[in-house]
């Protein structure tokens, strides 16, 4: 049988300079990048596990802890900044009582801050999921998390 | 089909050129990362149900042609539509806008007023007439708003592909090199180094293969010129790309894309198959000795990647870590081998090049900076978007003319170009011509073309401490200067901003500004000192006032100032202690509220909600 892992490594050619990729998927796949899956990639890429590591641990789009359900993105690009958006991220990390890279106990909302989204008319923006939101204030992150809660 | 001879090739482009039927009507559906976020999938949903209707019912539809086209650029009025030929521009629209759009202006050609832009002036109906565009010179990034980026025959359509077609037909590698050199065109990427002499230098350089590679791992934020490109002309790229392919001689190439960008990975994965089917890339490209490929390559979300040869580690699959340059990637990069990098945008300027000629594309620009430059004009500014205009162009033309000023009345501070490598300049320079040696001397940089505009609400001290953290936590950490120095220029900065700023952090600044840019591994290192020697240079009095005052003239900085109620404008609504967090307000309805400034966290919804403009900041 044919594992998830199995299903990834297949999609890449087995050799070092996949590893990014492939980890991207299992990213994607799993929300993070656990001790086993690190391991076994390093192996079937015939990558050093310490290296493997590296990029593990290297790239932001890595996570060696699960996410929560809904991610959600706050811009803190330099458009974004200009027009407010340490306030919005301050109000989500009040109203989720975590801060930026957690996520809520109860494995629902992971908190992250992004470098641009490139939609910078919109700033400051919160995407939560796929849903972008345009102009937000911090009266209104409250509105868009009840939001996410109840879909 | 599958194209074997160049002549092929050009006999089906003519035959696609200007598709359009007599008396037809195209419907431009900007799609871009920008719109969509706006909502333009859902316009573009209601467009298709409008016209199959039309269809059901035996009107004429069978001549209008709906495209979902890349960014138009204009981002603020998003989403954005346009009926060609008369290139009738209606801005914000939404779904239930589209039956009458349909009706009135595709079937009819009558004019929707409500859905125009309008300034001062009063409405303007076509799309080159609206200052943001009119303003523009568009010579990369023209063709966005009239292509599928889904369709080889719609690039085909406006003369894509006709500048490889040249190459493989009447130039040999060497011509090719002479010409892209004589264009004098400079790198887009931030660096501005010579594009032909890179291309030279690799195609002389020794060894058993060579490799071209496209960095389109734009990190600055602000910047999303490159996103636009690929997402909506993904076929000028590769084009770009085989013929520098051609030109050094490699086989094979990388577009290195940040992972970040969805749809510009995916319309550049279509693009990469529709052009292997149309045998524009892989074995014998249109049936010649020339063969290459492209693979795709997503960055894993390090800004450091943007750096030549962390970016070439990565693709090898490893850490992001810079070299030293002391022997360029052109002789040694990827695999060790010779590699020829550029940006987006400066592989997107090869076409053209090719196809008008040097001597054409020189005409444009500055002494030492020809052709165009696409900026993303963001911030502060009523006009937020993409914007291509000559090199030389000064930043007073791209804010106001093209951007339309400051909104809301206020007035203009500052404008940060080249990321966070970059400057804050000042008014006083507004009317500085912006190519790539006035801008450094300016003490910024050209960047990769992010443009941020700042209004008299923004503070300097803020600024350079938001892209020195930003600097912290992208520092790939394998220099100790940029590793440790940054970490400093930080803290000094977070100090200043939070009140405790101490005689002599100006000159501490300095001091160690200077070490980190003299002795920094990489270019991150290297110019990571930018904003603060900027703001420094420019706004050195606001510096002064935070440390020696505890002041923030902006009121930015939180620890300055705090939110208080002007008796005088407050009416008692009561709305700001309703929607107040931490019920740090308080009063009697009809009377002057007051802020408890034990309870207030800052969070400043007050002063949001207030519809009399009677929450005010005052220095703490």
């Amino acid at each position: 049988m044919k594992t998830a892992l199995d299903e990834i490594l297949c999609a890449y050619e087995a050799s070092p300079e996949s590893l990014i990729a492939v980890f991207q998927d299992v990213q994607e796949r799993f929300r993070y990048l656990s001790e086993q899956h690190i391991r076994e990639v390093a192996a079937r890429l015939e990558v050093p596990l310490p290296q493997a590591y590296a990029v593990a641990t290297f790239y932001n789009a890595f996570s060696l802890r699960p996410k929560g359900k809904y991610i959600i993105k706050i811009c803190l690009g330099t458009a974004c900044h200009v027009r407010g958006a340490p306030r919005i991220l301050e109000e989500a990390e009040r109203l989720l009582g975590i801060s930026r890279g957690e996520t809520t106990p109860d494995g629902k909302f992971s908190l992250e801050t992004v470098n641009c989204l490139g939609a910078c008319a919109l700033g400051p923006i919160m995407v939560v999921g796929e849903k972008s939101h345009g102009h937000v204030t911090p009266l209104t992150v409250q509105d868009i998390l009840k939001e996410t809660e109840k879909s | 089909m599958r194209f074997t001879a160049v002549e092929q090739l050009k006999a089906h482009a003519r035959n696609v050129a200007d598709s359009l039927p007599a008396g037809g009507k195209m419907i431009s559906v900007c799609g871009g990362s920008g719109c969509r976020a706006s909502g333009a999938l859902e316009v573009l949903a209601a467009f298709q149900e409008a016209l199959a209707a039309l269809r059901k019912n035996g009107a004429s539809s069978a001549q209008v042609v709906l495209k979902e086209t890349g960014c138009h650029g204009f981002c603020e009025r998003g989403p954005l539509v346009v009926i060609r030929p008369g290139n009738i521009f209606y801005q914000r629209v939404g779904p239930e806008d589209v039956a009458e759009i349909v009706a009135k202006t595709v079937l009819k050609g009558e004019i929707v007023e409500s859905l125009l832009y309008k300034d001062g002036e009063g409405p303007v109906v076509h799309e080159e007439d609206i200052p943001f565009y009119k303003h523009q010179t568009r010579q990369v990034f023209g063709d966005n708003g009239y292509i599928s980026p889904r369709s080889v025959d719609d690039y085909l359509g406006r003369g894509g592909y006709q500048a490889l077609a040249k190459v493989l037909e009447s130039m040999t590698p060497e011509q090719v090199i002479a010409e892209v050199e004589a264009s004098s065109l400079r790198g887009r990427g931030g660096g501005g180094f010579p594009t032909g002499r890179k291309w030279r230098s690799c195609r002389e350089a020794a060894g058993e293969r060579r490799y071209v590679i496209c960095n389109a791992d734009e990190g600055d934020p602000g910047a999303y010129m490159d996103r636009s490109i690929l997402e909506g002309n993904p076929h000028r790229v590769i084009e770009g790309m085989i013929i520098g392919a051609f030109a050094v001689g490699a086989g094979q190439g990388y577009v290195y894309v940040r992972a970040e960008y969805p749809l510009a990975v995916e319309n550049l994965r279509l693009a990469l198959s529709e052009a292997r089917e149309a045998g524009l890339l892989g074995e014998n490209i249109l049936g010649t000795k020339h063969s290459f490929d492209i693979k795709i390559s997503r960055g894993g979300g390090a800004f450091v990647c943007g750096e030549s040869t962390a970016l070439m580690r990565s693709l090898e699959g490893k850490v992001g870590e810079p070299r030293t340059k002391h022997i360029h990637s052109v002789v040694s990069g990827f695999h060790d081998l010779p590699s020829n990098l550029n940006n987006v945008e400066t592989w997107a300027n090869i076409p053209l090049i090719i196809n008008r000629g040097a001597d054409w594309y020189t005409r444009t620009g500055t002494k030492h900076s020809k052709g165009t430059k696409l900026f993303s004009l963001v911030g502060k500014v009523v006009n937020t978007g993409l914007v291509e205009v000559p090199m030389g162009a000064t930043l007073r033309q791209i804010i106001f003319d093209i951007g339309g000023g400051i909104p809301a009345g206020k007035a203009f501070k500052a404008v940060q170009t080249g990321g966070p490598s970059g400057g804050c300049l000042p008014a006083s320079m507004l009317d500085l011509p912006v190519d790539f040696d006035e801008l450094s001397a300016a003490g910024s940089m050209m960047g990769s073309g992010g443009m941020i505009v700042m209004d008299e609400e923004t503070c300097m001290v803020d600024v350079a401490r938001y892209f020195l953290g930003f600097l912290v936590e992208e520092s790939c950490g394998k220099c100790t200067p940029c590793r440790e120095g940054i970490y400093q220029l930080h803290t000094i900065l977070d100090n200043i901003t939070r009140g405790l700023g101490r005689p002599g952090d100006i000159e501490r600044l300095e001091a160690l500004a200077e070490t980190v840019r003299d002795t920094s591994l990489c270019a991150l290192g290297k110019t990571a000192a930018n904003p603060v020697l900027s703001t420094l240079r420019y706004f050195r009095e606001e510096y002064r006032r935070h440390i020696e005052d505890r002041q923030c003239p902006a009121g930015v900085c939180r620890a300055l100032f705090r939110y208080d109620i002007d008796a005088e404008l407050c009416t008692g609504c009561t709305r700001c202690a309703r929607t107040c967090p931490q019920g740090a307000v308080s009063g009697k309805k009809k009377e002057p509220h007051q802020i408890d400034p034990a309870a207030c966290i800052k969070c400043g919804i007050c002063q949001d909600v207030c519809r009399f403009g009677a929450v005010i900041k005052v220095p703490a």
